[in-house]
């Protein structure tokens, strides 16, 4: 079979041909085979460790596997992930970085060959929109360091849009967000959703808005499911056949996890 | 004091120190946020090496030590442009290496070279006038490369994978940063020595960071501090006869320590 024909959809925003990746010795991701369409919003979901972190990575072409291919909008990773807006998982970070919120927003125009150390009146403006589409446009002249965590992931999300990317990559986005911050967070993701491909990473299984089209259950292996739920087989890589859970019934507007039981 | 001012090699001193200054503040601002203060040290040490080959084969010492440390530059440049687990130990290898290499080749140099101390701890009063010239060329030459790419300087600086996303070129600007440090680096060596580059380095940035609310302003006044610093330490080497390098570096430490504690005193009285 021909690896080329195999991973040519015109209506797929992201493939994965048998993908392997290990770190060193320790295999993250076993034997990958994954399409997403466009204008889906998916929720990668899976244990600590499992490898949801890695799979976005290879996505976006900052890791490279040593086996497998990778399409990202039709391209290899590398020569498409500029047209991506990814926001990494909330790291601690370095607060005391002399940066204020605005220009870390700009920071997501960069590389589009405007040089020197001013920045445009568009490149201002557009960054001021898109603080204000996450509702931080209060905060544009403050320094980073003097955020909040919720705060902070707001303004990476920003920094994520400001270029109008076609495919948007959020790890943990929900991460330092409470449970209201979370919802308007989704109402805002499901809005974006209308005009860009959705893929966010959670280890929270209970996160599943119903925004949600479909779901990457990731564990070393990988599997596709085109609807918000979780079926058997997910359960099944999750947690391994030790644990069994209640799975989460249709149509319900907010999922929720039902009786886990232990071993 | 104002005599001083007359003698030639203190206005050679003057500018060199005021251009080191510069490039330290510039360059120090980009290793302070960029957390890579280990990889500017093992530069700094390593150039010790160029020192030795410009003595063992009687070559003119700052085009030598130019060599020598881009050399160093950018073999730590691509033992690191992968961001390793390994990356520290790397540096200290080529860290000690190059220092190594300096000290077996002036030692297999006919004759004493009372001149070599000057390299470890300074020799500011020493500078000769085509030294100057060479140090206004390079810091022309930081002030703009840092100016033209400042955006993708920032935002490496700022969040490395990112900035790859984006399509910044991040291992050629990995390249560019530690040829910049390793020129900023020898222009310190004449001022301060190669043993205390990395006060000028880290000092004024450190202080400057918390309170700069962007990278280019951080530069401006860390380059600003570096000034003073040079100056005052200057005086106090001519004044109390003691080595320039080490003034210069008290200095400096002394203001920090005087500003660290006014500021703690600043912000506890603001607490209560």
């Amino acid at each position: 079979m021909n690896v080329q024909e195999k991973v040519q959809d015109p209506e797929a925003v992201i493939e994965l041909y048998n993908v392997s990746f290990s770190f060193g010795k320790a295999l993250v991701l076993k034997d990958v085979t994954l399409t997403i369409p466009k204008g889906d919003f998916v929720a990668i979901i899976g244990p600590n460790g499992g490898g949801k972190t890695t799979l976005v990575k290879i996505i976006l072409g900052l890791l490279s596997p040593q086996k497998g291919t990778v399409r990202l909008l039709g391209k290899p990773p590398t020569l498409s992930c500029r047209y991506a807006g990814y926001m990494p998982q909330y790291a601690t970070g370095d607060r005391d970085f002399p940066i204020r919120v605005i220009e870390v927003v700009m920071l997501g125009l960069v590389g589009t060959g405007s040089h020197g150390p001013f920045w445009s009146k568009s490149e201002r403006e557009k960054a001021e929109r898109a603080l204000d589409m996450v509702g931080m446009l209060a905060f544009s002249q403050k320094k980073i360091g003097g955020l909040s965590g919720g705060q902070l992931q707001r303004t990476l999300l920003a920094r994520a849009l400001v270029s109008e990317p076609e495919i948007l990559f959020l790890d943990e986005p929900m991460a330092n967000i409470d449970i209201g911050g979370q919802t308007i967070l989704f109402d805002l993701l499901a809005e974006l959703n209308e005009k860009m491909t959705i893929v966010f990473v959670t280890h929270d299984v209970g996160l599943l808005s119903r925004h949600v089209k479909s779901v990457i259950c990731v564990n070393q292996r990988v599997f596709f499911h085109p609807a918000a739920e979780i079926t058997p087989e997910m359960a099944h890589i999750l947690m391994g056949e030790e644990c069994s859970m209640d799975l989460i019934a249709h149509g319900l507007p907010h999922r929720v996890l039902g009786q886990h039981r232990g071993r | 004091m104002m005599e001083i001012l007359q003698l030639p090699f203190m206005q050679n001193a003057i500018w060199a120190g005021i251009l080191a200054a510069i490039a330290c503040g510039v360059i120090g601002s980009l290793v302070v946020v960029n957390r890579s203060v280990f990889m500017a040290g093992g530069i700094a040490h390593a150039a010790y090496g160029g020192v030795g080959i410009a003595f063992f084969f009687s070559l003119p010492a700052l085009p030598c030590i130019i060599g020598f440390s881009i050399f160093i530059a950018l073999l730590m440049a691509v033992l690191t442009v992968k961001h390793s687990g390994r990356m520290d130990t790397i540096i200290g290898v080529l860290w000690a290496v190059g220092m190594a290499t300096g000290i077996i080749l002036v030692d297999l140099t006919p004759g004493y070279n009372v001149d070599l101390m000057s390299f470890l701890f300074g020799s500011i009063l020493a500078v000769p006038s085509s030294d100057v010239h060479v140090m206004v060329a390079l810091v022309f030459l930081i002030v703009v490369v840092v100016t033209f790419f400042y955006k993708e300087l920032l935002s490496i600086s700022y969040d490395r994978e990112f900035s790859q996303v984006r399509g910044v070129k991040v291992a050629h600007l990995h390249f560019l940063v530690l040829c910049l440090i390793a020129i900023a680096v020898v222009m310190t060596i004449r001022v301060v020595g190669l043993i205390l580059i990395m006060a000028l380095f880290t000092i004024a940035p450190y202080l400057v960071e918390k309170y700069a609310c962007s990278l280019a302003r951080m530069m401006v006044i860390a380059s600003g501090l570096n000034i003073f610093f040079v100056l005052v330490g200057l005086w106090l080497s001519y004044r109390f006869d003691l080595t320039s390098g080490a003034t210069i570096i008290l200095t400096a430490a002394c203001f920090f320590i005087v500003f660290e504690t006014v500021a703690a005193a600043v912000r506890r009285a603001r607490q209560e």
